[in-house]
């Protein structure tokens, strides 16, 4: 049964759902334990308790936020307010001092706004990677190619359904960079804009039976829903980069500073990175974020292109080693 | 079909087994939408009567004002009332954005102009011989008005329920100034689009479905008053 926000044990039947509660409450018992000391040192709440995090969709849409946010909750006594948007408009937000701290998927237009002086602090948090998915009679042929720009002007020439986002979100700026890099400009009956995040943008694709650049996680949340298959994966343009940023405190002067800092130093901690690496393993046997804190853009890495494409572990390999390129 | 029937047992289940997530919801929404059209209430009555009785230079602008206001996009009350409560913005100071309280602001700009206009074409509908009989018997400004709204209490009463109704079923703009927050902003129609985001469509269903249970309570609630109040 499908999740509901934080507890998937509320949907199960009563007794069910009573044995689930029992067994989590003794497991509880020995992390509250552990956990007391960092608890009772936030016991002094802290003097500013809400931080505004704008964040892209898919950290919501995948349900990984609902996992992060009630323990940095727990272990801070900081509020959380997750504005989930497009990219686009979380950096919109920083911009103009309206979010404490960022959680964003757009390299490029980060650092633009990090040279401005609007943020500070940007960190690599984890990865995972874009695909574009489609129906699976895959009407543009362009099943298993490795080349994102080659794909949509195969999908352009042939006229076959596309959606887009269409709402300056990182995804959005990814699928603008390949249809620059096939030097096309998108347009006509066949292009569908639809403005709205990545789970919405997938089911329509799905009804449209079109074409659609995604990012893993949300894809393999809705995977069962959509019925959509995986066309292109593992071109290098397609590694899917997700920092924190901290708004600068020096140019908005109303910015929650030390929440933003604690938030960024917890994301980056050792428990949430491995909530990160383990989220959705078991639910869709392989994991939709890679954990990434400490590590520098180039080594974040990139695809491995005549090795095993998209996340299929190697041959040969620990099958607990799931970490394709790092 | 089958989605719609999973949908409705998961919703049974959900309201039998009280889920306290999804009672939080309800409760919240029903909170919030009840709040705003309660502060509605308290400044659209008399500004409606005021409209209804009072000649003054503006007037029929200003009804003009009430009267699109009826019909205002829900979503532009919310991108209104976000850039007003920005940081950045005239109102930031007050930190409200994000906060139930600007979700009750939002509701309140939506209800306002519904329960001034119908209260306003309420009150004119009433014979002026009342009025002057009123008057004559020498009643207080305050006693009339009471007696006029007794008396126009099944208009009013659609007043009421039109005001709930506008905003318990809104989304843009509580999802706009709310920003869908678990446990403070989140209510049941910000969580029905969350769910369909994520391609759980039976919850989505289960909660569209109290939210219609509870919105035909309410004005099944409201509609019994009415009719007896008719009905004598």
């Amino acid at each position: 049964m499908p999740p509901f926000g934080a507890s998937r044990e509320e949907f199960l039947i009563p007794p069910l759902s009573l044995q689930l509660m029992a067994c989590s409450a003794l497991l509880a018992v020995p992390l509250t334990l552990a956990g007391c000391g960092q608890a009772r040192e936030s016991a002094e709440a802290p003097e500013h308790k809400a931080i505004i995090l704008a964040t892209t969709t898919s950290t919501q849409d995948s349900g990984l936020l609902d996992e992060l946010l009630p323990l940095f909750e727990e272990q801070t006594g900081y509020l959380v307010k997750p504005i989930a948007v497009g990219t686009g408009e979380a950096l919109a937000m920083g911009e103009r001092g309206d979010a404490d701290v960022l959680l964003a998927h757009a390299p490029a237009r980060e650092k633009e706004i990090v040279a401005a002086g609007f943020v500070i602090n940007r960190r690599i948090v984890m990865h995972n990677d874009f695909l574009i998915v489609g129906p699976e009679e895959d009407p543009a042929g362009i099943h298993g190619s490795d080349n994102g720009a080659e794909s949509v002007e195969r999908i352009a020439e042939t006229g076959t359904r596309f959606t887009s986002r269409g709402d300056d979100s990182g995804t959005h700026f990814l699928e603008m960079s390949l249809w620059d890099a096939a030097a096309l400009d998108p347009g006509g009956d066949w292009y569908i804009s639809t403005g709205q995040g990545m789970g919405a943008t997938l089911l329509i694709a799905a009804e449209m039976r079109a074409y659609v650049l995604t990012d893993r996680a949300t894809y393999l949340a809705l995977r069962d829903r959509t019925g959509l298959v995986p066309h292109v994966e593992g071109d290098p343009l397609f590694l899917n980069i997700y920092s924190v940023l901290e708004v600068n405190p020096e140019r908005f002067p109303e910015v929650n500073s030390a929440g933003a800092r604690a938030f960024s130093q917890f994301i980056l901690g050792r428990e949430a990175q491995e909530i990160i690496r383990r989220f959705g393993v078991e639910q869709f046997g392989q994991p939709l974020f890679f954990p990434d804190a400490g590590k520098s853009e180039e080594s974040v890495g990139a695809f491995p292109r005549d090795g095993p494409r998209g996340l299929t572990p190697a041959p040969g390999r620990a099958p607990d080693d799931l970490t394709p390129w790092s | 079909m089958e989605l719609i029937w999973n949908g409705i047992t998961q919703a049974l289940s959900l309201l039998l087994q009280g889920n306290p997530q999804v009672l939080e919801i309800a409760l919240l929404s029903l909170e919030l939408s009840g709040l705003a059209t309660l502060v509605a209430l308290v400044f659209g009555v008399p500004f409606g009567a005021l409209l209804a009785f009072k000649v003054f230079p503006g007037r029929g602008f200003t009804v003009t004002l009430v009267n699109t206001g009826m019909g205002v996009p829900p979503v532009v009350v919310g991108l209104f009332v976000s850039i007003v409560l920005w940081r950045s913005g005239p109102l930031g100071f007050l930190e409200l954005l994000y906060t139930p309280g600007a979700i009750v602001l939002a509701q309140f700009i939506i209800a306002f102009p519904v329960i001034t206009g119908l209260t306003m074409a309420a009150l004119q509908q009433i014979d002026p011989k009342l009025l002057l009989q009123l008057k004559g018997l020498g009643a207080s400004r305050i006693q009339l008005v009471a007696v006029l709204l007794w008396e126009t209490r099944l208009p009013m009463l659609a007043a009421i329920i039109a005001g709930f109704g506008a905003v318990i079923s809104e989304v843009g703009a509580v999802m706009m100034v709310g920003g869908n927050i678990l446990g403070h902003t989140r209510v049941l129609t910000t969580a029905t689009v969350l769910e369909t985001r994520r391609g759980n469509f039976e919850v989505a269903i289960a909660l569209g479905l109290i939210l219609l249970a509870l919105t035909f309570l309410i004005t099944w609630l409201l509609t019994l008053f009415q009719q007896r109040s008719a009905a004598r």
